[in-house]
């Protein structure tokens, strides 16, 4: 919608915005975002500051939610689990879900964000693709707090990470940038189509199952095994399990380049999507 | 278009399929509509979907500093046009180009979320408007002292009255410091006493050289505050100039005063709804025109029973292989109800091929035509190197009706006298619904 070449910074006063129809392909406008990174930042910061707002235990529930989860499923599947896992199932479980939960909560927030914030669409200009972007980033902070609950879960066990661990950072950049491929495309699609939103939880239920977190990659035969890196989060939650335990528990192998090839084209694709339809957001929405 | 100015605005327009506003779809009517629209095109041809230009070429030029309102009925364009202007929609045609940060106040508390509390709706909100964090914490006492919040600045704002919330909301948007301000309408919230704030505050803004453009309903507002106005009608620019005429034009017709017959010169400009010159040189220029009875003496109150002439006096200055006329009448509601062109004509051979020289095209409207009416005189001038210019309400054409055989009864647009035939039906056979 606006100029990319010519345009100055947002709060540059000679900067010169030339606004005129746009056809095709176009790049995203990198200086612009830089310029609205202080937006970012309150939009994240604000989804975090809500969430929990009103709430008994407040910001407690971002440790109970995994914590409880991953006992739940320990109870109930822990057993039948064991087999293909040489760490204790809890700590298997428990890494996976700290990703699929940044994933899911991005599903359900992002995926409606559009909507829910009409008004920046509707009653001031903000580059679009912050608004679906916030509530991803917002999650990073239940990651964090994930994480002391691991690292209590890993003491209790007496599990040491392997060195792998140094590239933490990376899958957990991973995971949100499967979680944002994702979204542009489900928020980008629920604003013409609100079917979208109603759908989504029967999207993560079945994502979930799809996805080796309350099981261990180990459990399908070696020649079929790359093949679930079709799916993003495989490659995510089993990126975890081997920067946390190592090769034993997890390979990063055909697997991971698969999952790193699709985030790639599910990311670049669902920018541009996002971007084609953005320009009729006010008009739809 | 001046190339200092900090808007530049060619050609805008902005098209809506009917009934995209409208709702959102369900997946499952798209899904429907893509099995049948095959079947359906098919059978019935492909059916256009039906479009309004909400904006339709509109040009205009905003230096530093000024302050330009915006009027028109609802639905006219204001708020398409500002929207356009900041970004939040696409034009379908044209171009802007903005000098300069700007800043649009559609609506006051955008992004304000009631469980943050006064405090941090500030910087959220100052930040959703384009402000940096550094300005907004440094004009932070400014904005909650305006807003009269002080007491309650860590409160969730869910806990404010909602003459509170506004009042927050405005003093934020107040404090914005664009070079180009875009404003929607703001004033119409909050009590008398604090619009009357808003509107000082408004004033003060005018006065720091901030080019703005102002969308009001309020026409009080928009003489107080903006020397120059633009007119919207339907989309289309129909007025551009000192806010005075600009409300004069918006308000409908000179009402009292007898419309004069002839129109020419500054006056005649007054009534251009769309010029489009695209060489620095005009090919022609209209310079009269005028409202004629038989006898050729300027009239506009005619009878029926009268012809009315209608000539076009303009020079031209360079050879035109085509001009056309076109001439309307149209009723207060802008429709039209008679269209003639000098193409029409048969003996005229297509358009005019003009050389250099002073030219008057005349048209006569048939006696018999028209009921118990009013009609404003529409002319456009269209010559085929890309140059139009269209004038509106150039003048009223009133008329009486005189009657048809003593019947007096002429409450219509178009009264001419037909022909009736009465037959007997009875030999038929009788038929019942």
């Amino acid at each position: 919608m606006s100029a990319v070449a010519e345009t100055g910074s947002h709060y540059d006063a000679g900067r010169i915005t030339v606004i005129e129809p746009k056809r095709g392909w176009r790049a995203l406008d990198l200086r612009e975002l830089w310029d609205y990174r202080e937006l970012l930042y309150f939009l994240i910061w604000r989804d975090v500051k809500i969430r929990y707002k009103q709430t008994a235990v407040g910001a407690a529930w971002v440790a109970v939610q995994p914590a409880l989860t991953a006992l739940i499923f320990t109870v109930v599947l822990g057993h039948y689990a064991k087999l293909h896992s040489n760490i204790p199932y809890m700590l298997l479980t428990l890494s996976a879900f700290i990703p699929w939960l940044l994933f899911a909560n991005a599903l359900t927030a992002s995926t409606k964000s559009i909507v829910e914030n009409q008004a920046l669409v509707t009653k001031v200009y903000v580059p679009r693709v912050l608004i679906p972007l916030a509530p991803v980033l917002a999650g990073l902070v239940d990651m964090l707090v994930g994480f002391v609950v691991l690292a209590a879960a890993m003491v209790w066990y007496g599990t040491v990470p392997s060195w792998h661990i140094v590239f933490l950072p990376f899958f957990m950049l991973f995971a949100v940038v499967a979680s944002v491929a994702v979204t542009f495309w489900l928020s980008a699609l629920n604003v013409k189509y609100r079917d979208v939103q109603y759908g989504i939880p029967f999207l993560q239920q079945a994502w979930f199952f799809a996805t080796p977190v309350a099981y261990s990659a180990a459990i399908f035969p070696l020649s079929i095994r790359p093949w679930i890196g079709l799916n993003p989060m495989a490659g995510v939650v089993q990126g975890f399990r081997w920067t946390l335990f190592g090769n034993g528990v997890a390979q990063v192998g055909h697997l991971m380049l698969l999952s790193f090839g699709v985030t790639a084209v599910l990311l670049v694709l669902g920018l541009e999507y996002f971007r084609r339809v953005e320009r009729s957001f006010a008009d739809v929405v | 278009m001046s190339s200092d100015a900090v808007i530049a605005a060619e050609g805008v327009g902005k098209r809506y399929r009917l009934g995209e506003r409208e709702s959102y779809a369900a997946l499952r009517d798209v899904i429907a509509a893509a099995v049948t629209a095959p079947i359906r095109r098919a059978r019935e041809g492909r059916v256009p979907r039906p479009e309004i230009w909400a904006l339709d070429d509109v040009s205009f030029g905003l230096g530093r500093g000024e302050v330009l309102g915006l009027i028109g009925a609802n639905g006219a364009g204001k708020s398409t046009l500002l929207k356009v202007l900041s970004r939040i929609t696409e034009p379908t045609k044209g171009r802007v180009v903005l000098r300069g940060r700007v800043g649009s106040l559609l609506e006051v508390g955008t992004g304000f979320h009631p469980e943050l509390t006064g405090r941090e709706n500030i910087m959220l909100n100052g930040t959703i408007l384009g402000m940096r964090r550094a300005e907004i914490v440094r004009r932070f006492d400014e904005i909650v002292e305006f807003s009269g919040t002080e007491k309650f600045l860590d409160t969730p704002v869910k806990r404010y009255s909602s003459g509170m919330q506004v009042r927050l909301a405005f003093a934020v948007a107040a404090h914005l410091e664009p070079e180009i301000l875009l404003v929607d309408e703001v004033l119409a919230v909050g009590d008398a006493e604090f619009q009357q704030k808003c509107l000082g505050k408004m004033r003060d803004v005018t006065r720091e050289g901030r080019t703005i453009v102002f969308v009001s309903h309020n026409l009080a507002a928009v003489r107080a505050l903006c020397p120059r106005a633009l007119v919207l009608e339907k989309g289309r620019l129909v007025f551009d100039g000192a806010t005075e005429d600009a409300v004069h034009r918006y308000l409908g017709h000179v009402s009292g005063e007898a419309t004069p017959a002839v129109v020419e010169g500054e006056r005649l400009r007054l009534h251009v709804a769309k010029e489009r010159l695209y060489s620095d040189q005009p090919f022609f220029e209209c310079t009269r025109i005028s409202v004629l009875d038989d006898d050729g003496l300027p009239c506009s109150a005619f009878g029926s029973d009268e012809e009315i002439v209608i000539a076009v006096d303009y020079r031209v200055f360079r050879p035109i292989p085509a001009l056309r006329l076109l001439v309307t009448l149209s009723d207060d509601n802008q429709v039209n109800v008679l269209r003639t062109e000098t193409i029409d004509d048969p003996a005229a051979d297509g358009p005019l091929r003009l050389e250099p020289g002073t030219y008057r095209s005349v048209v006569r409207l048939p006696r018999g035509l028209f009921g118990e009416t009013e009609l404003d005189l529409n002319v456009s001038l269209i010559a085929e190197v890309n140059q139009v210019v269209d004038y509106t309400a150039v003048a009223t054409i009133e008329i009486r009706f005189a009657g048809h055989a003593g019947n007096m009864r002429g409450n219509a647009m178009l009264r001419p006298q037909l022909e009736w035939r009465t037959e007997s039906a009875d030999e038929r056979a009788p038929t019942s619904a």
